[in-house]
C-alpha cells in the first residue's frame, strides 16, 4: 500500500495546485467589504470625537458589548448549527462571577478574566454535556430552562448574589492605578470586540475546528463517517460560545456597574438569537448586523412607539419571508451580490436509485 | 506538523490472526423492534479485493453497513476490522482505524463548499489545535497548506475538474457521488464501504466509476461496495455476497452466483417475477417456468420470515 512514508497517510498520486488567486481588487465583493469594515472600524473610533455625549458613549458601549455576545452565540447556533435559547445564561454567569469578585474580595477587574472563564466552561459543561448527547430540538428546551435557572438563582441566593437587588458598585478596569472612564472603557470594548469577535471567531472558523462545526450543524452522520468525533466538536462549540458570553458579561458589569437577575431574562436570549438569525447565521458582518440592530432598534423607536418590540417580530416576520438566510447571508460576500458562489441554484433530482434500463448494460 | 499514525501495523503483530483478512463480521444480529434488518450474517474482506454485497430491496445490505461502520449497535454478533472488535467503537473512531464509507443517499455538507467538503476528510488525520486558528501561527498556515494540496489532489484523483470553491448543490447529481467518494478517500482509509456508488448515473458515469473503483483498488485499498447494478458487479467484483432476508445465501465469484440457483431465487421472490434488478444474463438463466414457480411458492411459505 502506497503510504506516504513522512505523514504515515494514504496520500494523493498527485498534489492539487491550488488555483492562481484572483487579483484583489476594491470593487470586488471583497473589496467592498474590506471598505465597509475599514469605514466601520474607522467610525467606531471616532465616534468619542464625533460626539462624546454620555448618551451616545453608553449606546455605543452596549451595542459593542451586544455584538460580542452576538458573535459568540453565532459559533454555538450559526457554526455549530445548536439552537440555544437560553445563551444569555452564560452573559449572567460571566457579570455575576467578576460583579461579585471585585465587589466582595476586592479583586481587581482584570484579575477575575481567569475566574470568569472557568465559571463558564464549567457551566457550558454542565449544560451541555448531558444534553449535546441529543439531537437538537432537545438542547433548545433544556437550554431554556437552564437560562432560566440561572436567574431564579440570582434572584433567589441573596447572600451571594443579593437577590433581586442585584450587585452594584461594580468598579471599572483599573490597570496599575490607572482607571478606565467611560470613554476609555468604550475604546477598551472596541479593541476587545475587534480582537476577540470580528478577527478571532472568522479565524477559528476557517480551520479544522469551524470546518468540523459546520460538517457537524449539515449532517451529523457523514461528519461522523469523516472520523469527527461529534459529541466533543459540539462541546468545544458551546464552551467557545460560553466563554464568549461570559466576557461580555464581564464588560456589561464593569460598564453599568450593577448585575441585576432582571438583565437576564428570556427576552435577552431571544434578543442575541435574532441579531444572529436576522443578520446571518454563520456571516460575521451579517451578526454583527443584527447585533446594532438589536441595541439600536428599541432605542430610536423608545419615543415613537410603546410595544417598541413588537416592531422586532415584525421585523423578523419580514426578514424570514424576503431574505430567508438573513439580511447579510454567509453564503454570498455582499447582500445584494449573486456571483457565483451563491447559494440558490437547485439540485437536479436523482434518478430513483434502482431505475434499471437493459439497453444500457454492457454484458461482460 | 504531526500525524496522527495510521492503523497499518494492527494487523501484522497478532499472532494467529490471518494477516489478508481486513474486516471479519460473524453471526451478525440487528433487530429494529420487530424487524430483523440482519439475520446471522457472516462475511471476511480480504486486503486489497473488491468485494460486492448485492441482494433485492430490503435485504438488510444497508444495515450491515452502518453496523460495520458503527452507525448502528449490532443486537448481537462480531466485528472485527484489523483484528480489533469494533461493535461498540463510535464511527469516528472506526474511520480512524482505516474504514471509510459513502451514503446510499449522497450525505455531502450542503452549506460548505466542494473544497471544504472534502478537507473535512482529513480531521483525524491531522492536529491542529484551535488557539492555532485562532492566533494563524505558521503552523496553522502549514497544516492547512497540506490541507489544502491534499484535498485537491484526492478531487484531481476522482476526475473533477471544475471549479472546487462552490457549493455542493450546485453540482450535478454524478459529480457530487464522485465528490463524496473524493471525501472519504481523504480519511486515508484501508477498506472502504460505497453504498449504491452507480444509482443515478448514466451509462458513461457507470463507466467512468468503474475506472475509478480500480485505481482506488489500485492503490491498495480493499472496496466492499453495495450495488443493484448487475453489469457494474458482474464486471469489477472478485467476489460476491448475495444477501437475503439479512443472511448470506451465497458467496462466490461472478460465474459462481451468476448460476446460483439460490440466487435466482431469491431475486425472483423479491421482485415477484419482474427481475427488474437481475441482469440479461440472470433473466437467461430463469427461463425454467418451473423454477420460477417453485421460488415463489417457496417465498410465500414463508412470509413470517421478514418479520413485521
Ligand atoms: N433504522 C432503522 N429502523 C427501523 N428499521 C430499519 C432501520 N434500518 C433499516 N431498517 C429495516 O431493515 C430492513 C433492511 O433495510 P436495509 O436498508 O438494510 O436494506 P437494503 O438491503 O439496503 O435495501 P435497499 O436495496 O433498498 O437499499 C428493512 O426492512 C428496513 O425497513
Ligand atoms: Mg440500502
Amino acid at each position: 500500500m502506497p503510504i506516504d512514508a513522512k505523514t504515515n497517510l494514504l496520500l494523493p498520486p498527485t498534489t492539487g495546485q491550488a488555483r492562481a488567486k484572483a487579483k484583489f481588487s476594491w470593487t470586488s465583493d471583497h473589496g467592498i467589504l474590506r471598505i465597509l469594515g475599514i469605514v466601520g472600524i474607522v467610525f467606531v473610533f471616532a465616534l468619542p470625537l464625533i460626539n462624546s455625549g454620555n448618551y451616545t458613549i453608553q449606546l455605543g458601549t452596549q451595542a459593542l458589548i451586544y455584538i460580542l455576545l452576538a458573535l459568540g452565540l453565532n459559533v454555538v447556533v450559526g457554526y455549530a448549527g445548536l439552537l440555544d435559547l437560553g445563551y444569555v445564561a452564560f452573559f449572567a454567569v460571566g457579570a455575576y462571577t467578576s460583579g461579585i469578585l471585585t465587589t466582595r474580595l476586592g479583586w481587581p477587574m482584570w484579575a477575575t478574566i481567569p475566574a470568569v472563564i472557568l465559571m463558564c466552561v464549567i457551566a457550558g459543561i454542565v449544560i451541555g454535556g448531558p444534553t449535546l448527547r441529543l439531537r437538537s430540538d432537545y438542547l433548545a428546551i433544556v437550554t431554556l430552562g437552564f437560562g432560566e435557572i440561572i436567574r431564579i438563582v440570582a434572584q433567589n441566593w441573596e447572600p451571594v448574589t443579593g437577590g433581586p437587588s442585584g450587585i452594584f458598585g461594580i468598579p471599572s478596569w483599573s490597570f496599575g492605578g490607572f482607571t478606565l472612564n467611560k470613554i476609555q472603557l468604550y475604546y477598551f470594548c472596541a479593541v476587545v470586540v475587534l480582537l476577540l469577535g470580528c478577527f478571532g471567531i472568522p479565524r477559528l472558523a476557517k480551520g479544522k475546528l469551524g470546518r468540523a462545526w459546520k460538517a457537524v450543524r449539515d449532517d451529523e452522520d457523514a461528519a461522523e463517517a469523516m472520523g469527527i468525533n461529534t459529541y466533543t466538536t459540539k462541546i468545544t462549540a458551546y464552551i467557545i460560545g460560553a466563554v464568549w458570553a461570559g466576557l461580555a458579561g464581564q464588560l456589561q458589569a464593569s460598564f453599568i456597574s450593577v448585575v441585576t437577575p432582571s438583565s437576564f431574562v428570556f427576552l435577552q436570549s431571544a434578543l442575541v438569537l435574532m441579531a444572529v438569525v436576522i443578520g446571518g447565521m454563520g456571516s460575521v458582518p451579517g451578526v454583527i448586523l443584527g447585533a446594532i440592530i438589536i441595541t439600536l432598534g428599541p432605542e430610536l423607536l423608545r419615543d415613537v412607539w410603546e410595544n417598541r418590540y413588537l416592531a422586532f417580530g415584525i421585523l423578523l416576520l419580514v426578514v424570514m419571508l424576503a431574505r430567508p438566510k438573513g439580511l447579510w447571508p454567509s453564503t454570498s460576500v455582499l447582500p445584494w451580490s449573486r456571483d457565483k458562489r451563491d447559494h440558490d441554484a437547485k439540485v437536479e433530482t436523482p434518478a430513483k436509485s434502482h431505475d434499471y434500463d437493459p439497453q444500457e448494460e454492457v454484458p461482460s | 506538523m504531526t500525524h496522527i499514525a495510521h492503523g497499518t501495523t494492527t494487523a501484522q503483530v497478532l499472532d494467529g490472526v490471518d494477516r489478508n483478512i481486513l474486516l471479519s463480521v460473524e453471526n451478525l444480529v440487528m433487530r429494529f423492534g420487530g424487524v430483523t434488518a440482519v439475520d446471522g450474517m457472516n462475511m471476511t474482506v480480504e486486503r486489497g479485493e473488491i468485494l460486492s454485497v448485492i441482494g433485492p430491496n430490503g435485504a438488510g445490505k444497508t444495515s450491515v453497513f452502518n453496523c460495520i461502520s458503527g452507525f448502528y449497535r449490532p443486537t448481537s454478533g462480531s466485528i472485527k476490522f484489523l483484528a480489533e472488535e469494533i461493535t461498540k467503537t463510535r464511527p469516528s473512531e472506526i474511520t480512524k482505524m482505516g474504514m471509510a464509507r459513502t451514503f446510499q443517499n449522497l450525505r455531502l455538507f450542503k452549506d460548505m463548499s466542494i473544497l471544504d467538503n472534502v478537507k473535512t476528510g482529513l480531521h483525524s488525520r491531522i492536529k491542529q489545535h484551535w488557539y492555532h486558528a485562532f492566533l494563524h501561527t505558521p503552523s496553522f498556515k502549514k497544516t492547512e497548506h497540506f490541507i489544502d494540496e491534499t484535498a485537491r489532489g484526492w478531487l484531481e484523483f476522482v476526475g473533477f475538474s471544475g471549479d472546487e470553491r462552490v457549493y455542493v448543490t450546485q453540482l450535478p447529481y454524478g459529480e457530487q457521488r464522485r465528490v463524496e467518494i473524493a471525501r472519504a478517500l481523504c480519511t486515508s482509509p484501508q477498506l472502504l464501504l460505497l453504498d449504491e456508488p452507480a444509482a443515478g448515473l448514466n451509462h458513461a458515469e457507470k463507466r467512468a466509476l468503474i475506472e475509478l473503483i480500480r485505481k482506488i483498488q489500485a492503490l491498495g485499498v480493499s472496496i466492499v461496495l453495495i450495488e443493484h447494478d448487475m453489469g457494474l458487479v458482474m464486471d469489477i467484483s472478485e467476489r460476491i455476497i448475495v444477501l437475503n432476508y439479512g443472511k448470506e445465501i451465497a458467496v462466490g465469484t461472478p460465474e459462481e452466483i451468476r448460476s446460483n440457483p439460490l440466487v435466482i431465487e431469491a431475486y425472483l421472490g423479491a421482485e415477484e417475477g419482474q427481475a427488474a434488478d437481475a441482469t440479461g444474463a440472470d433473466v437467461e438463466l430463469l427461463a425454467d417456468e418451473a423454477e420460477i414457480d417453485e421460488a415463489l411458492e417457496e417465498i410465500e411459505a414463508e412470509p413470517e420470515k421478514r418479520g413485521h
